[in-house]
This record gives structure tokens, C-alpha cells and sequence, in this order.
């Protein structure tokens, strides 16, 4: 039994919004594999709950009009990864989200939760964050459009609204088409594990295959947000993909992340697997993309 | 013996693969009381005061309790059998709620609700204070002087100090031309994490309290309470349904005596007390860090000269089961590997740290880490084989200890080295992975360890039992020795039908559920004793019951007692094997006879004055991913010899546990603890690494089958025993692998960073720069 | 100040309603409500799988599941897999003959989500396995009979010769 002061539940969006106005003290609720725990250690215990969980409306992956990718918030990391629009255009963030801890929560986790909780150790983070991803807010004026990036505002913060929910997010086609992705998540197990750290890679290659057209490169617990690494892209856009780059590139990472010392991982091992990731996952990405490592 | 040796099916199987079976909090009565626990936010501390008004005020909370209301009894917590001796009985070192706090997680007061919530809002809105005391976790800093001092009892700390000499070390060690091989061995405190949390309910009953609770030692729970309360021992009636596992925790008296008293506080209404899998972690029991220091000199022949060995054992903040767990650690050396010379010493030493008490293995999973890592350092500072190394000069077929009066009766490691090794395919691997040089390496590694299987003599062994003969011909049996997973109840029924002459174990029905009011006194289950002593006992009392039995058959039959036999359920004439009548008919003639009715049944104790030396060894394979600092066990045997199989199927499967047990001991498990303020930090399922469905790989069990001569039937140890080699044996695959000796566990990723830099094998340039 | 809600749904094939104290977790209602207890409680934090049950064909912890969610849902525990008559599924009796269940308290939540990997009818690798029983945490088997019971009646049900 959840030491609950109320709970509001919100049939459709509009009635989400209306409930954020009413209730301004309230947290929302998606799946809860967050906001319950926190709640049961007592540091969100006697609070009110808006629960978005029965609003079907934001389940489901599609193309909108611009072939953008679509997620609605509260579409499940099982159904991302088994969906089969997210398999053909950016299967890598299936895989991500298909290492969230365990079967079960990957069955009650959402990818709207998992972004608006804003924790640097999200496993879908770092791949949203190497396809620049839209976030959509909608609120009492309507529907608010904004960079992943700019979404993340600081650790544990995000730039929602008091009268906004998540509505979706989306992948740009210019950020999906053509390209390849790889996903390393590193844990101290294999199941049921908090990233220690999330490296995220894709690529387009030239149409020959000989050249990185464009790379990206983003990271989860490598600072106190996710983020990416211009340095690192800077040195791979326009190469030839070979061992040798990849060790350029991965030791470029250096320059752009941040991790941090934790009784969880120090900084000094944190940075050392940030570059071994780095490596595997170019080195992953461009075979995906039919490219070779000479 | 054919109902015996065989893989049968458990006796409980049905009901949990259905869901039916029901375990403590299945059974507690709606509206039963909510008791939770306020635990201490400081690792070392006196409490001065507690206000509870804002807690009592909050609608649903019924009473408040702390540190200040609770007698001052002190009572002693570890599952062993009383003494009659005072100086041999448990140190009585606890109370029910401590104005002493002694590490972060102690309890100072209990808000009783009539709701979940309510308890919980009441022990959130307690306001403690405190006069803070400086605290100490390490052992060595604890010996230190000047160190904080946990327990006036104690100066400097020290539980207990023990030594073992053998021969004259100082004199050995002068010996020219020999080879000196020292380390330092770490290993971590973990906890069992059996997946039932401990939870109990209490409630009085004419006057009596009864407690139902998730324990393994049931009888040893009645006296704990009764001495924490003040209460006749009989006072008290403990009550031990299913349980979801224990591994040694619930060898111990957790929150019983609490529950127990919280009743008697809100007039014997009934009250629950839920650990919660935080409280599991941190308030129950952990086991023992112990550091080791070995040092070994070797002659060039490969024959070890002299040995000394230091064990510093980390026993937490109260006494528990104390000084038997690094006791028994040391006590393995002089046997395991013996040598003339030896200087043996074992400290047990307070910290302001989670109480440590039993754990599966018992101090044997430390010791054969510090043990095997030394010996596999010892064969390589000779250039000699690990496997040839030990079969030198491990304890030999007819090795005798005159303390326990074991015998090795058989060349049981040998046997079963011989096993694994050829499972594991040893000398080829070998040959071929001596080869890999790049990133990815593998290695081999082999650990060997021996198991006591009883707690003879150092302690009492009892066991008791009881047989109905059911006028269907089957028999009802009940005994101390507790079902706690292991499969205790199945290796029961094929014993009891063995022993009777039934037809199947199916017509055997165990009594699972322990009443301290109704089933004979036994000790519960703990070390790996559970068929060996109960073996003992069951023979005795299937012999009384045969005899009554064809006591009466002879009055039915007319035929000599003698002349008789029971095989399969019928009454027998042995010189012809004819069947004279079922068990069934004489049970119904017995019962329904108008002028001598009976009701047969047998009860009997067992005094049990002898202990069996359990063997056995894990080979592992691993792939080390160098640049990753990632172990994979690819590969991984253990083989026992714990005498006759009862039953292999269930044998082999508590095999399996201890094997993913031991894995999680080498690679990943370890609770850790703030240094600035001694706080728990990972105490829970996610942060703690417990190895999930997706870290193991096939997990082989083998056993050489050597029949124990002092056991009825031919069985020993094997509860704890897969849990001891196998970390070392990763460890010592590890150093196959990479040629890095890695002295502490859990191996985990930090750990390899950190020594494969210094050993060279990775060089992060940026480090330097920065 | 209790908040209350009618909560419908349907609990092993049978349709069901109840008053449900909105601060439930699905955990709490099903065993408190429906005395359901093979639902096991061994972390409530959505660590341990010891809760699971199915809902409408999905595995989930229930102890992170709040219990008005369960509206209009089609739940199923281990107590609705054994038929009418008190036969056993196939996949308990594998857990009783392959020697996979010990203590038996992290059993029902691994047999439910045994029923949803053997009812998607299809053929998984070893490594799949082992990936989609993850999600539940045991201290007795080492996982080593319970994945041999899983995958013995996943080769049965399709009719598939086995190779271990």
C-alpha cells in the first residue's frame, strides 16, 4: 500500500492538463517503475499522483506526414523494440530500450518516463540523443516542440511545463535515413542493471561505403546529463572508417565527456570503457552500414 | 536399499509449482497490527532522546515503543544448540531496541499501527536525537588502539582470539634454500538474499505467546524469545511454516523476540513485523569479511615446509554466531593441506557494521579463497602445475584429525579432481589458451575445499523424530530438522520408507511445519547436518517402529517376530517372502481391536557423537575481456564427494545454487559502506549484484559417490559445500588467463581496472595528461 | 479521506469488481482481495519478479503496478493455470520433474512468465531464453533447472526434438 495523499487519474490529454492545473503539488504517473519506488523509500511518499498510464491515445509507434518517426510517450520499451517501424528505421534504439533492466519493467517502462525523469543513465537516452529526437509537450495552448537537447535541463530536470505532459517523440527522418546504429550498454551484470555507462553510435556512410558522411556519437552517465560529442564527431565526419579512426575517434571522447567519481564507477574507469565503447561501437555501426574498417 | 539413491520427485513439489504453499505471510490473520522498526541514521552513537508525539498523533498509529521501554535482558541471537555450560554459550550482547547504537541500521524504536501506511508515516515522523560516537569499520583499524570501542565487554574489540600450532614454524622457516609465498587475502561481506524476506507474526494464546515466523532453527527461536522476555521457555510456542529460503540468516533469532514483545505490549493482539528487502540487507545478518595473511615456504621439491596463517574477521556490530565462523575458517588449513609446521591465529573483531552470523559455508568460502589463491601462488612460484600441485600435497586417503575424529577413508579429492578435470577438459585447454595473447584471454582455474558435514563436536547433536503408523498403511513423520528449501522433507520420506519397508516415499507424510508445542525437539537446519543427523534418528526410530509393528503381527499372524519382514508395505515371511497382510490391515486390526487397541507410533532421540569430512572442487573456464575489465565464466564444474546420493536429482540442483552462489561471491556481490559515515550503500536488488538468469553459464554437478561408514546411510555433507571453491577457482582462472593474481572478491570490473593497470595490461595516456 | 474505486476486471478467465483502495499496488489487491497468494512479495520495488502475473498477456511486477490499472484488464496468477480439475499445466509439472523449484517462493512469478514465453508459440535460442526470464531473481537453482524446464516444454508444445 503506497503512502498516497491522492490520486487523480487523467482519461485524455486534455484532462492530463487540466488535472496539472488543478493539482499543481501533483507528480504525474506514467509506469510508475519510477515514481512508486521513490514513493515507497519515502521520498515521495505522502504526495498526490496524476496517473496518464489508461491514456491509450499516447501508445504506439508512426510515421507522421513528414515521415518522421512517432513515438507516443507511453508507448512500452517491449513494444518499441518489437515495433516494426522502429525495427526498419532506427532498430538501434530498440535494442537500447531492450536493455532496460528486466522483461517485466521493460513491459510497464515508458519512454516518456524514462526521458522525463531526466537521469543521465537512462538506456534510451543516449540514442535519442545521437538521432537529435524531438520532444512533443502538449499543454493548455497546445503542442510544444523541442531538442532532445534542450529538453535536459539538469540532473533529475527537464523542461516541462506546469501545464504540459509528454505527448511523443519523434525522430527525424534527416536524422534516421540511411543510418546505422549501435548501442553498448556497460553494467556490472547482464540483467536487471542501471547503466554504468550508455554509448551510443550511429553512422552514414557514402554511397560508395568509403567515406563517414556523418557520425554521431551521444553518452549516458558520462555527465551529470546525456550528451554528445562534437569532438569526437568532428573527427570522424568525412573519413574513411578504419581501426586507426577508431582509435582517433574513440580517444577524442575524452574531450567532451564528463563522468563523474560515485561509490557506483569512478571517473577514471568511467572514461577508460567511454573510449573501449566508443571503439566497438564505430567499429559496429559502420559494419551495420555495410562499411568495412580497413 | 532401493527408495534411497533415487532422483524422486520433491514431496512439496506439487503445491509450489500451484501456488498453494503457504509460507508466514500467507497466514496471518486479517487484522493483525503493522510493527515497523526505526532504524538508526548513524553508524555509532547514543541515543538521548526520542519524540514520538508527532508519530502518535498520526490516526491509525497504536503505540509507539523505543530504546528507552524495552527490558534490560540481554539475550544472545546465534542458532546454535544451548550449553549447559556457561562458558560455552552464546555471548549475550543484544536487546530488543538499542539506546547503544552501534552501526547504521541498528533499531531504536517500533511504531505499531493498525495499517502499512500508518506504521510507516510513524516511523518517518520519529525524531531521534543523538550524541554522536566515532565508528569504525575496518578490522585492523578496530585493533588498533585508541579505536572506537563497541562493547564494554570487549576491550579492543576482540570477540575472541584462537591459534592453532602444529610443529615449530619459527624453527622451519630457517631452513635454507626455501621459497617464500605471502599475500594478503580480502574477502567481502554479502549477504544470503534468499528471495522470502524474514517476517514474522506473534500473538498470546492462553496466556502463552505464539510466534509463526520464517526461521530455519524453530526450537532454538523458542528459547531466544523466552530468554529475551524473561519468559519460561515453555512460555513460548514457535510456529515454522514453508520459508523462501535462509542460507544461514534465518539461523538466527532476527525480529522474533521484537514481534514477540510488541504483542505482549498491545495485549496480546496479533502483530506483524515484514522485513522489507532494505531491512534484509543491512538489519538481519551479513557474513564475515575476514582478511587473510598467509605465508607459505616452500621446499623446491614442491613440498610445503611451514605455514603460518592470520584471520581478522570482520564480525559486524554484535556478536551473532561470533567467533565459530573464523574458527572454522582456520580450523580448514592444517587439514586441507597438511604440513608439519603451522602457526595458525584467528581474530574476531566488532566494527560499526551490520551483525555478521551464519552464512551457507560457514567460513569456508573465505578460507578456501585465501587458501587456494596462496596454494595456486605457491605452484606457480615452482613452475609446477596447479592441478599437480595439489594433488601433491593435498590431505591424503587415511588422514585422520583426532579433534572431530574424521577420517578421509577414500582418495576422495584425487577422485574428484580427477572428475572435473577430465569434464573440463583440463590439459588440453591449458595447452591451447597458454597461447591467447590479445585483448580477449582465457584461462583455467581449479579450487578444491573440505566440508565438515555436523557441528560434532564443538556442539550438541541432536535428533529427534516421530512415526504414526495411518491406518491406510502409511506413516505420518515429524522432525526438528527443517525443510528450508533444500529439499530436507523428500530425502525424509525416501529415508523413512527405506527404513520402514513402505512401498514408495509418497507413502511417507512428512510434517513440514515445525510447532515447537507438538513436534520433537530438533535443532533446525543448519550447517549441512539435515540428513546426516536426522539419518541417524530415523533408523533408531523405524526400528522401534518395526518392532511394534511386527510385535503385533505376531499376535495377528502367530508367526516368530523374527520370521517376519516388512517389504514394501506387507508384512512378510522371511523364509518364503510370503505375504502374511498389508501394513494397512494390521494398522486398521491394531487400531479397531475391541479389547487391546493401538495406536502405533514410535518416538525417539538420537545422540549424535560423530562429524564426516565432505570433499570436493570447482574447475572453471573464463574469457577475459581486457579492455573491458569483464570476466566471463564460460564454463564451470563443481565435484562432490558428500557420500551416498539420497536423492541425485535434488542433490544436483543444490548444487547448482551453491555454484551460482560462489559465482556471485568471485565476481560481483559485495555490500559496501560510506567510509565518511558508515552508511550502507547498496542494499537492494539492483545495487547489490546478485548474478540474474543471464550471468551464469551451464552449471555442471558431478559426484564420486564414496559411502560414509559412520552415516546409516551412507551420506554427508552437501548443503554448503558448492558454495566454497568457486570463487577461487575463478580467481585462479583469472591469473591462467592474464597472468594477474587478483587477492580479494568480488572480482568485479573496478577491481580489474584497477590491477590490470598496474600490471601494465591497460595505459589510459589521458591520465597522465590530466 | 480514503480514497475508494470500483475496479472491474478479469481474474483467471473469471470477471471480477471490487471496492480497491486507490493506494494499492495490484500486488496488495490481489492478495488481500483475492486471496491470491501465490503472488510473492520479495523486494516490492520491481527487482526480484516474485509478483509477477500477467496482464493481458504480458508479464509485470505487480508491486509496481497500482491496482486501479487493473481496469478492464485480463489479469492471470500462477493459481490460474492449473485446470479445473486440479491438473497441473505442462509447464508446472516440468518445474516439479526437471527439479527446478526449491523453496518455491520465486516459482509462480518464473512459471508466469514461463506461460507467456511458451504461449507466443515460438521457438527461442538459449540466449533468448535466458534473456526473457531475466527478470527474476532465485538464490537456490542457479537458474540451471528452471531453464531446463522452460525450454524442455518449449521444444514439447512444438513438437520439436530437443538438443541439450
Amino acid at each position: 500500500m503506497y503512502d498516497m495523499k491522492a490520486l487523480y487519474e487523467a482519461e485524455s490529454v486534455q484532462d492530463a492538463i487540466r488535472l496539472r492545473l488543478e493539482h499543481p503539488e501533483a507528480q504525474i504517473i506514467a509506469g510508475g517503475s519510477d515514481v512508486l519506488v521513490q514513493m515507497r523509500e519515502g521520498k515521495r511518499s505522502g504526495k498526490e499522483l496524476i496517473s496518464i498510464y489508461m491514456i491509450d491515445a499516447l501508445r504506439g509507434v508512426s510515421l507522421d506526414e513528414e515521415e518522421n518517426l512517432r513515438i507516443g510517450s507511453l508507448t512500452s520499451f517491449s513494444h518499441i523494440t518489437r515495433d516494426p517501424l522502429i525495427q526498419k528505421y532506427c532498430n538501434v534504439l530498440g535494442e537500447a530500450v531492450d536493455q532496460v533492466g528486466s522483461p517485466q519493467i521493460r513491459n510497464i517502462g515508458t519512454i516518456g518516463g524514462n526521458t522525463c525523469n531526466g537521469v543521465t543513465s537512462a538506456d534510451s537516452a543516449s540514442t535519442l540523443h545521437a538521432y537529435e529526437a524531438i520532444v512533443e509537450l502538449t499543454g493548455k495552448d497546445g503542442v510544444r516542440r523541442i531538442p532532445i537537447h534542450d529538453f535536459y535541463i539538469r540532473a533529475g530536470q527537464v523542461d516541462i511545463r506546469p501545464d504540459e505532459i509528454q505527448t511523443a517523440i519523434l525522430i527525424p527522418k534527416a536524422s534516421y535515413e540511411n543510418t546505422f546504429g549501435h548501442y553498448i550498454k556497460y553494467g556490472m551484470r547482464n540483467a536487471m542493471e542501471i547503466a554504468t555507462l550508455g554509448c551510443s553510435v550511429n553512422v552514414r556512410l557514402s554511397a560508395d561505403r568509403g567515406t563517414i558522411q556523418r557520425c554521431r556519437i551521444a553518452y549516458g552517465v558520462a555527465g551529470p546529463v546525456p550528451m554528445r560529442c562534437p569532438t569526437a564527431e568532428a573527427t570522424a565526419n568525412g573519413q574513411r572508417p578504419s581501426g586507426e579512426l577508431a582509435g582517433r575517434f574513440a580517444r577524442a571522447v575524452i574531450d567532451d565527456i564528463n563522468p563523474r567519481d560515485s561509490w557506483r564507477a569512478s571517473k577514471a574507469f568511467r572514461q577508460h570503457i567511454a573510449v573501449e565503447m566508443a571503439k566497438r561501437a564505430l567499429t559496429r555501426a559502420v559494419e551495420l552500414a555495410g562499411g568495412e574498417m580497413a | 536399499m532401493n527408495k534411497v539413491g533415487r532422483s524422486e520427485v520433491r514431496v512439496d513439489g506439487f503445491d509450489k509449482a500451484s501456488g498453494r504453499t503457504k509460507y508466514y505471510e500467507d497466514r496471518i490473520p486479517a487484522g493483525a497490527l503493522y510493527v515497523r522498526i526505526k532504524h538508526a541514521e548513524i553508524a555509532h552513537a547514543m541515543v538521548r532522546s526520542i519524540d514520538t508525539s508527532t508519530a502518535e498523533a498520526i490516526p491509525g498509529v497504536v503505540k509507539v515503543l523505543t530504546c528507552f521501554d524495552v527490558p534490560d535482558l540481554p539475550f544472545p541471537t546465534a542458532g546454535h544448540p544451548w550449553s549447559m555450560d556457561p562458558g560455552h554459550q552464546d555471548v549475550a550482547d543484544r536487546h530488543l531496541l538499542n539506546r547503544h547504537v552501534r552501526y547504521w541500521g541498528d533499531d531504536v524504536a517500533v511504531v505499531i499501527a493498525e495499517n502499512e501506511v500508518a506504521a510507516n508515516q510513524g516511523v518517518r515522523a520519529l525524531k531521534v536525537e543523538y550524541d554522536p560516537l566515532p565508528f569504525v569499520l575496518d578490522v585492523q583499524k578496530a585493533m588498533e588502539p585508541g579505536a572506537p570501542q563497541l562493547h564494554e565487554r570487549f576491550p579492543g574489540n576482540i570477540l575472541k582470539h584462537t591459534d592453532l600450532r602444529k610443529g615449530d614454524y619459527q624453527a622451519a622457516i630457517r631452513e635454507p634454500g626455501l621459497i617464500k609465498v605471502e599475500g594478503w587475502y580480502d574477502t567481502p561481506t554479502v549477504q544470503h538474499c534468499h528471495i522470502e524476506n524474514h517476517g514474522c507474526f506473534a500473538y498470546e494464546e492462553n496466556g502463552r505467546i505464539v510466534v509463526v515466523s520464517s526461521t530455519q532453527i524453530p526450537h532454538i527461536i523458542r528459547r531466544v524469545v523466552g530468554q529475551a522476555l524473561g519468559r519460561p521457555w515453555a512460555d513460548i510456542e514457535i510456529i515454522k511454516p514453508y520459508i523462501g529460503g535462509g542460507f544461514g540468516n534465518k539461523q538466527d533469532a532476527l525480529y522474533e523476540p521484537l514481534c514477540a514483545w510488541c504483542t505482549t505490549q498491545v495485549g496480546g493482539r496479533c502483530v506483524r513485523l515484514d522485513c522489507s528487502r532494505e531491512e534484509t540487507f543491512v538489519s538481519n545478518r551479513v557474513r564475515h569479511a575476514i582478511r587473510f595473511h598467509i605465508v607459505t615456504w616452500l621446499r623446491k621439491d614442491g613440498v610445503i615446509a611451514a605455514r603460518k596463517v592470520e584471520c581478522f574477521s570482520n564480525q559486524g556490530a554484535y556478536a551473532s554466531h561470533g567467533h565459530s565462523i573464523v574458527a572454522k575458517a582456520m580450523g580448514s588449513f592444517p587439514q586441507h593441506y597438511p604440513c608439519d609446521n603451522m602457526e595458525c591465529d584467528a581474530w574476531t573483531v566488532f566494527t560499526n557494521r551490520p551483525a555478521a552470523g551464519a552464512m551457507r559455508g560457514y567460513g569456508m568460502p573465505q578460507a578456501s579463497f585465501a587458501d587456494e589463491s596462496n596454494i595456486e601462488d605457491c605452484a606457480r612460484a615452482l613452475g609446477m602445475d596447479s592441478y599437480e600441485f595439489r594433488k601433491k600435497n593435498i590431505m591424503p586417503q587415511g588422514f585422520h584429525d583426532g579433534f572431530s575424529g574424521n577420517t578421509n577413508y577414500y582418495d576422495s579429492y584425487r577422485q574428484c579432481m580427477a572428475k572435473g578435470a577430465a569434464y573440463i577438459d583440463y590439459e588440453r585447454k591449458k595447452k591451447e589458451f597458454s597461447h591467447d595473447t590479445g585483448d580477449i584471454r582465457r584461462g583455467i582455474g581449479v579450487a578444491t575445499f573440505w566440508y565438515n558435514t555436523a557441528v560434532y563436536p564443538i556442539s550438541l547433536e541432536t535428533s529427534s523424530n516421530r512415526m504414526q503408523l495411518n491406518l491406510d498403511g502409511t506413516v505420518t513423520f515429524q522432525c526438528g530438522e527443517t525443510e528450508i528449501g533444500q529439499g530436507a522433507d523428500t530425502a525424509y520420506a525416501q529415508m523413512v520408507a527405506e527404513a520402514v519397508g513402505l512401498k514408495s516415499y509418497r507413502d511417507v507424510h512428512v510434517k513440514s511445519c515445525q510447532d515447537t508445542d507438538i513436534t520433537p525437539t530438533g535443532l533446525g537446519a543448519y550447517a549441512s547436518r539435515q540428513t546426516y543427523v536426522a539419518g541417524f534418528s530415523i533408523r533408531q526410530t523405524a526400528d522401534i517402529l518395526r518392532g511394534k509393528i511386527l510385535e503385533r503381527a505376531c499376535q495377528e499372524t502367530r508367526q516368530a517376530v523374527g520370521n517376519m519382514d516388512i517389504v514394501d508395505g506387507m508384512i512378510v515371511r522371511k523364509n518364503d517372502d510370503a505375504p502374511l497382510m498389508s501394513l494397512k490391515e494390521l494398522a486398521m486390526t491394531a487400531q479397531y481391536d475391541p479389547v487391546h487397541s493401538q495406536h502405533i507410533t514410535a518416538e525417539s532421540t538420537y545422540t549424535i557423537r560423530n562429524n564426516a569430512y565432505s570433499f570436493g572442487c570447482t574447475f572453471a573456464e573464463v574469457e577475459v575481456d581486457i579492455p573491458l575489465c569483464k570476466v566471463t565464466v564460460k564454463n564451470i564444474v563443481n565435484v562432490h564427494d558428500c557420500g551416498k546420493l539420497i536423492n541425485p536429482a535434488l542433490a544436483e540442483a543444490q548444487v547448482h545454487g551453491g555454484m551460482s552462489m560462489a559465482i556471485g561471491y568471485g565476481l560481483s556481490e559485495q555490500l559496501i559502506f560510506d567510509e565518511k559515515t558508515g552508511k550502507p550503500l547498496n542494499g537492494n536488488l539492483l545495487d547489490y549484484k546478485l548474478s540474474t538468469f543471464m550471468d551464469h553459464p551451464h552449471l555442471e554437478a558431478e559426484f564420486v559417490e564414496n559411502a560414509e561408514p559412520t552415516s546409516p546411510f551412507g551420506t554427508k555433507a552437501l548443503g554448503e559445500p558448492p558454495a566454497c571453491s568457486g570463487a577461487p577457482a575463478i580467481r585462479n582462472a583469472i591469473l591462467d588467463a592474464t597472468g594477474v593474481a587478483i587477492d580479494r572478491t568480488p572480482i568485479n570490473p573496478h577491481v580489474l581496472f584497477a590491477e590490470f593497470t598496474k600490471a601494465g595490461l591497460i595505459h589510459d595516456d589521458w591520465r597522465e595528461e590530466e | 479521506m480514503s480514497q475508494y474505486k470500483l475496479i472491474h476486471c478479469n481474474i483467471n478467465g473469471k470477471d471480477v469488481e471490487k471496492m480497491v483502495d486507490v493506494r494499492a499496488s495490484l500486488t496488495d489487491m490481489l492478495r488481500n482481495e483475492y486471496h491470491l497468494t501465490s503472488v510473492k512479495k520479495g523486494c516490492e520495488v520491481g527487482e526480484c519478479g516474485a509478483c509477477n502475473v500477467l496482464i493481458n498477456g504480458e508479464a509485470f511486477n505487480s508491486c509496481i503496478y497500482l491496482a486501479v490499472w487493473a481496469e478492464g484488464k485480463r489479469i492471470r496468477t500462477l493459481e490460474g493455470l492449473m485446470s479445473p480439475d486440479g491438473e497441473l499445466s505442462d509447464i508446472q509439472q516440468a518445474f516439479i520433474d526437471e527439479t527446478a523449484i526449491q523453496c518455491g517462493f520465486c516459482t509462480p512469478g518464473f512459471i508466469m512468465t514461463a506461460a507467456e514465453i511458451l504461449e507466443s508459440g515460438k521457438l527461442y535460442t538459449d540466449d533468448e531464453l535466458r534473456k526473457l526470464l531475466s527478470g527474476h531473481l532465485c538464490r537456490c537453482t542457479g537458474y540451471e533447472n528452471i531453464f531446463r524446464a522452460v525450454k524442455k516444454t518449449m521444444y514439447r508444445r512444438l513438437g520439436k526434438e530437443i538438443d541439450f
